[in-house]
């Protein structure tokens, strides 16, 4: 048995950690991005699903992964749209229409690829990105192979986290999406649109998740397969709120959850008389002891989850 | 008009199950069959023939009972997504409790396996109800991680330590037949356990409508200052509603061990707890309509089966339904009989002619 601490061991330990966490940290950018605005993001869990279902649709029509890639952002910004227009404009509670999203989109996916990929859904093998080395640059020990011999989508992943930071805490749009979440009144009575800033945010939630989901079916496994999200839409939720609603932070927290991911893999190839199920509840674990184990009360945006009304002030 | 309109906001989950079945017969023209035939056959087989209504009652029996757990804590405004977790552990609990206890009497024995399932459920929503009163932990993400955790972990106990001697594929042995529930339709495979859920969602109504536990948790959900005020403890009753919701989620467990599988099986419930949530916000939470919504929902299910058999049209087409059903109930909850501008129209009418009515009334004296 090799040992766990060699060398390599911890280059593909770190490695398969960081590939495991991209999803999360897509999804978990949506989730900052969304309460940040004041709107609860539970649907991230469908966003995901009907970004991969998106991908492998466009990747399969049109036979390459970019158009997947597109296709997958488009009906992950129709999730978030859906969000949008009943949580933000007619004032639904967010919770019961981000639970109704995920299970629209459970069964319209688990539907629409049966219709579209028909009997071949499980043996088909899209076209995918591929890893590739940096020059030079990937040479070097353990950081050489981790960070830059990844394929384009971890790059991008990397690329939406310092996005998404910069336009938090850098723009006057940013410092306005912080106001609308603590304090819509005031962002109202500044002049800005409380609907508009939430509108885009919402929807642009939509399309970071769904790169969490094309990123699944693009660069991981290469099919559509129903419900294959399971459960990456709450974990990233949790991420968020231990990353304290910080794109910086949350990425940190889904690096963690990736981590914890990576090892579970590992030991249950090491371990094989261990139950491998003990294994596969490990993230879930892992994911609600960080919640209980968090130093400090949390502090949620002040407005998240409450419908803006305008008279209502 | 406005009696009319009235009526039309009560029946609103009606509506979203007229739209989402209008949008699914597009789902089926685009599956390749007849829209009208298909729901026919589904229809008539889920309640218009006595096998098929028979396997409609056998999926509603779960169905109910998640509803259920759905339903209670929402009035406290708590959700609950962890039904499915529940279901697995409550489950796992009874049939423990049915396999390894001394032999009993059978009614005796099914009694204790049924109050060991609902024990089960109860002690996971346990979980996240004291997160939730004690640490302010968000109650959804737990419970929906906890599921994960219920689903494997009962994976484990029936690939390892409960597997029948011999199993091509994780399931417990046998549970002896005189722990089978009594079959309410003579031959068939409806089962007991749907009665036993009837009869907690009418005592369930009755105790929201006129008992003062339903007023408190209403009042909780409603105004936790207002309640903490009138000397309410808000962390008793989300720990009781979650406990009181787990147990009904783990009876679902259990019924459908005892009733229905005679076994536990790895992964057995199929999205039941999930299912359960479409039932409750379908009945708009109240726990006497949630019997029709899982009677609905279940003979979907079983409607489904007799469709794929009789015309070929895939079942998942059921939950791609069963998906729109939740979106347009969500949907409808847009419209506010007040906030809506037929509803302010309305009462502005009625202020009129009250002012009016007075000023008739003043020029007379």
């Amino acid at each position: 048995m090799e040992s766990l601490f060699s060398l390599q061991a911890i280059t593909e330990i770190l490695s398969t950690s960081l590939r495991l966490s991209v999803p999360l940290v897509f999804a978990a950018l949506a989730g900052v991005l969304s309460e940040r605005s004041g709107v609860f993001n539970i649907a991230l869990e469908g966003k995901i699903l009907a970004g991969a279902f998106g991908a492998a649709f466009g990747a399969f029509l049109m036979e390459d992964p970019y158009s997947g890639l597109v296709v997958g952002m488009l009906f992950g910004m129709m999730a978030g749209s859906i969000l949008a227009v009943l949580g933000v404009t007619f004032g639904v509670n967010q919770i019961v229409t981000g639970i109704a999203i995920n299970i629209f989109v459970l069964g319209i996916t688990a539907f629409l690829s049966r219709i579209v990929f028909g009997a071949q859904a499980n043996t088909l093998r899209l076209p995918g990105f591929k890893a590739f080395d940096f020059p030079g640059l990937s040479s070097i020990p353990v950081v050489g192979p981790v960070l830059f011999g990844q394929d384009l989508m971890v790059y991008l992943m990397f690329i939406c986290v310092g996005a998404v930071f910069l336009f938090l805490y850098r723009t006057p749009w940013g410092l306005a999406v912080r106001a609308v979440g603590e304090n819509p009144s005031a962002v109202d009575s500044a002049g800005l649109s409380v609907t508009k800033l939430r509108y885009g945010c919402v929807i642009a939630a939509g399309a970071l998740a769904a790169l969490g989901g094309c990123y699944l079916v693009l660069s991981q496994v290469f099919l559509f397969s129903e419900h294959m999200s399971a459960g990456k839409g709450f974990i990233a939720l949790a991420a968020v709120i231990l990353g304290r609603w910080n794109p910086v932070g949350a990425l940190c927290a889904c690096l963690l959850f990736g981590f914890f991911d990576a090892l579970q893999l590992r030991l249950q190839f090491n371990y094989q008389d261990v139950p491998h199920q003990f294994f596969l509840m490990l993230p879930y674990l892992i994911s609600i002891l960080a919640l209980v184990g968090l130093v400090g009360k949390p502090r949620p945006p002040a407005a998240v989850g409450r419908h803006y009304r305008r008279e209502a002030k | 008009m406005q009696r009319l309109y009235r009526i039309l906001f009560h029946l609103r989950s009606v509506l979203a199950i007229v739209a989402a079945l209008a949008v699914g017969s597009l789902l089926i023209i685009a599956a390749g069959s007849n829209p009208i035939e298909a729901y026919k056959t589904l229809f008539h087989g889920a309640f218009f023939d006595y096998w098929g209504f028979a396997a409609t009652l056998v999926k509603m029996s779960p169905l109910l009972l998640a509803g259920l757990a759905v339903v209670l804590p929402l009035r406290a405004g708590l959700f609950n997504i962890g039904a499915e977790g529940q279901i697995y552990i409550g489950a796992l609990f009874a049939t423990i409790a049915a396999l390894y206890l001394p032999v009993l009497p059978g009614p005796v024995h099914i009694l204790i396996c049924t109050l060991a399932g609902a024990l089960g459920g109860a002690l996971w929503a346990l979980i996240p109800a004291l997160l939730k009163a004690y640490q302010g932990i968000n109650e959804i993400i737990v419970t929906l991680l906890l599921n994960f955790v219920a689903l494997h972990f009962v994976s484990f106990m029936v690939s390892g330590p409960m597997i029948e001697p011999g199993a091509p594929y994780p399931y417990s042995p046998e549970i002896p037949d005189s722990l089978f529930l009594p079959h309410i339709l003579p031959c068939s495979d409806a089962h007991f356990g749907v009665l036993v859920g009837i009869v907690i969602a009418i005592g369930m109504y009755i105790v929201f409508r006129r008992g003062v536990s339903g007023f408190t948790l209403a009042t909780v959900g409603r105004n936790p200052e207002a309640a903490r005020y009138a000397g309410i403890s808000v962390k008793r009753h989300i720990i009781v509603s979650f406990m009181i919701a787990g147990a009904c989620a783990g009876l679902a467990g259990t019924f459908e061990v005892l009733g229905h599988r005679y076994r536990l099986f790895h992964a057995f419930s199929q999205g039941y707890g999930y299912d359960g949530i479409v039932v409750a916000f379908l009945a708009g939470l109240n726990p006497f309509l949630a019997i029709l919504s899982s009677m609905f929902i279940g003979g979907l299910r079983s409607g489904a089966n007799m469709m794929q058999r009789a015309m070929g049209i895939e079942t998942t087409v059921v939950e791609a339904i069963q998906g729109l059903v939740i979106l347009f109930v969500a949907m409808s909850l847009a419209f506010r009989y007040r906030a809506t501008a037929i509803g302010q129209a309305i009462t502005r009418r009625k202020e009129l002619e009250q002012a009016l009515d007075e000023q008739t009334r003043d020029k007379k004296t």
